[in-house]
């Protein structure tokens, strides 16, 4: 629990959320259960979105990126390779590591049409692609 | 061609049976011929989806042009299926066939996807469950299960499916994909969820103005796709392996 406070204090520079969900609890679930068990929800909704198409946004992960990934100052987002993107800044403190971003978005969709302006979409380089990519791996082996 | 001709077979077997029971039901009708499942095209997002309807495509080879690959572009954009610049490996949701009859000389041009088959083989070889038909007739791949064995690519009599080699990045939110994994055409599940009655590909055949792709509900027999099915009638490719496929084609 300690550890979770801490990081709940965590990086300051990382922007706030959108919205409260709720007055009382702040997030879908009570905060103290979100950060213990948010990917239970995840896991038990994904299953029933894939498999029998329900779409309700309250356990979804597009709800939590759309909520919690938000621009900063100047506007940009964090991608989850960055120690100011919100699920990564505490997954990097814990040592926990996933793979939900290597299919998943990890902005909301806003920000990922932005980045694939035609100038800047994913038809770029290869080579290039491929150092982005090592960098975000690079994260988690530093 | 000439086998895949098999104008005789039910669309799906349940439609018979789904059309009696509306029959029985008939207080539901809201007005003569309107009757309350309709409004299912758009259900709510807590409701899991149900066998009343049969999601399906019908393709009319003789508006679709040539030199036209507006459904290809259209659902790369949708679906954010990006070239990484290696055009053999490069995922393909939908691709344009041109078919050049020898004796007559006449090309008939048609996009092929998933056919979204009622008994899918990939389905049926997957190890783990990971390739699954939804109760509305949509073939997917769960991603969460799928090991990538590529059995399913070997099974599609279609060559539907496209395996993921490279990690990607900057997936829409919608239509996720990853390195590892076989994917398809989604029959645009996301628009098909939140009741758009259309895919992608649909849509900008239409813009085109060439009309050749509808897509739309089989088990409603009020339904555009289900009339001109009905009045015209509708190939399946490779009708003799029985997979009552969901995409139809007029014109072959
Ligand atoms: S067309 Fe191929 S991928 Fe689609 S359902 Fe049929 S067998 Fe499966
Ligand atoms: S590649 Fe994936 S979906 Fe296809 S058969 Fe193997 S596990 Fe199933």
């Amino acid at each position: 629990m300690l550890m979770f406070g801490t990081v709940a204090a965590g990086p300051e520079n990382i922007p706030p959320p959108k919205a409260k969900y709720d007055e009382d609890t702040l997030c879908v679930e009570p905060v103290e259960i979100m950060r213990r068990q948010h990917f239970e929800y995840i896991l038990d909704h994904r299953d029933r979105t894939v498999i029998e198409g329900i779409r309700t946004k309250k356990h979804s992960l597009i709800g939590c990126i759309d909520c919690h990934i938000t621009p900063n100052d100047e506007g940009v987002y964090a991608r989850y390779s960055q120690e100011t993107h919100f699920c990564a800044s505490c997954h990097q403190f814990a040592a926990v590591r996933i793979d939900c971003f290597q299919c998943h978005a990890d902005r909301p969709a806003e920000a990922i049409r932005e980045a694939l302006k035609p100038d800047q979409h994913a038809r770029r380089p290869v080579q290039e692609l491929l150092e982005t990519l090592q960098f975000s791996t690079a994260v988690f082996t530093k | 061609m000439r086998d895949t001709l098999d104008t005789t077979e039910e669309i799906s077997t349940g439609r018979r049976q789904f059309t009696q029971g509306v029959a029985a039901l008939g207080g539901l009708a809201i007005a003569p011929g309107v009757f309350l499942y309709h409004a299912a095209g758009a259900k709510p997002d807590d409701q899991a989806v149900s066998s009343q309807q049969r999601w399906g495509m019908l393709v009319n080879t003789n508006n679709c042009h040539e030199e036209c690959d507006a459904c290809v572009t259209a659902c790369n954009e949708e679906n954010g299926v990006w070239s990484l610049g290696r055009p053999e490996t490069d995922a393909q949701w939908i691709r344009k066939l041109n078919v050049r009859d020898r004796q007559t000389g006449h090309v008939t041009s048609m996009p092929m996807m998933c056919q979204h088959c009622e008994h899918p083989p990939c389905v049926d070889v997957c190890p783990t469950r990971a390739s699954f038909r939804r109760e509305d007739g949509i073939v997917l791949v769960n991603k969460h299960t799928c090991i990538g064995c590529r059995y399913c690519m070997m099974a599609c009599p279609y060559k539907a499916r496209s395996f993921i080699h490279e990690p990607l990045q900057d997936q829409l939110p919608h239509s996720p994909r990853g390195k590892g994994c076989v994917e398809s055409c989604t029959l645009c599940v996301h628009k098909v969820d939140q009741g758009d009655n259309t895919t992608a590909c649909a849509e900008a055949c239409a813009e085109e103005g060439h009309e050749a792709l509808l897509f739309g509900d089989l088990n409603d027999p009020e339904s555009e796709i289900s009339k001109r099915l009905e009045k015209y009638g509708g190939t399946q490719i490779r009708a003799d392996l029985g997979l009552n496929t969901g995409v139809r084609y007029q014109g072959i």
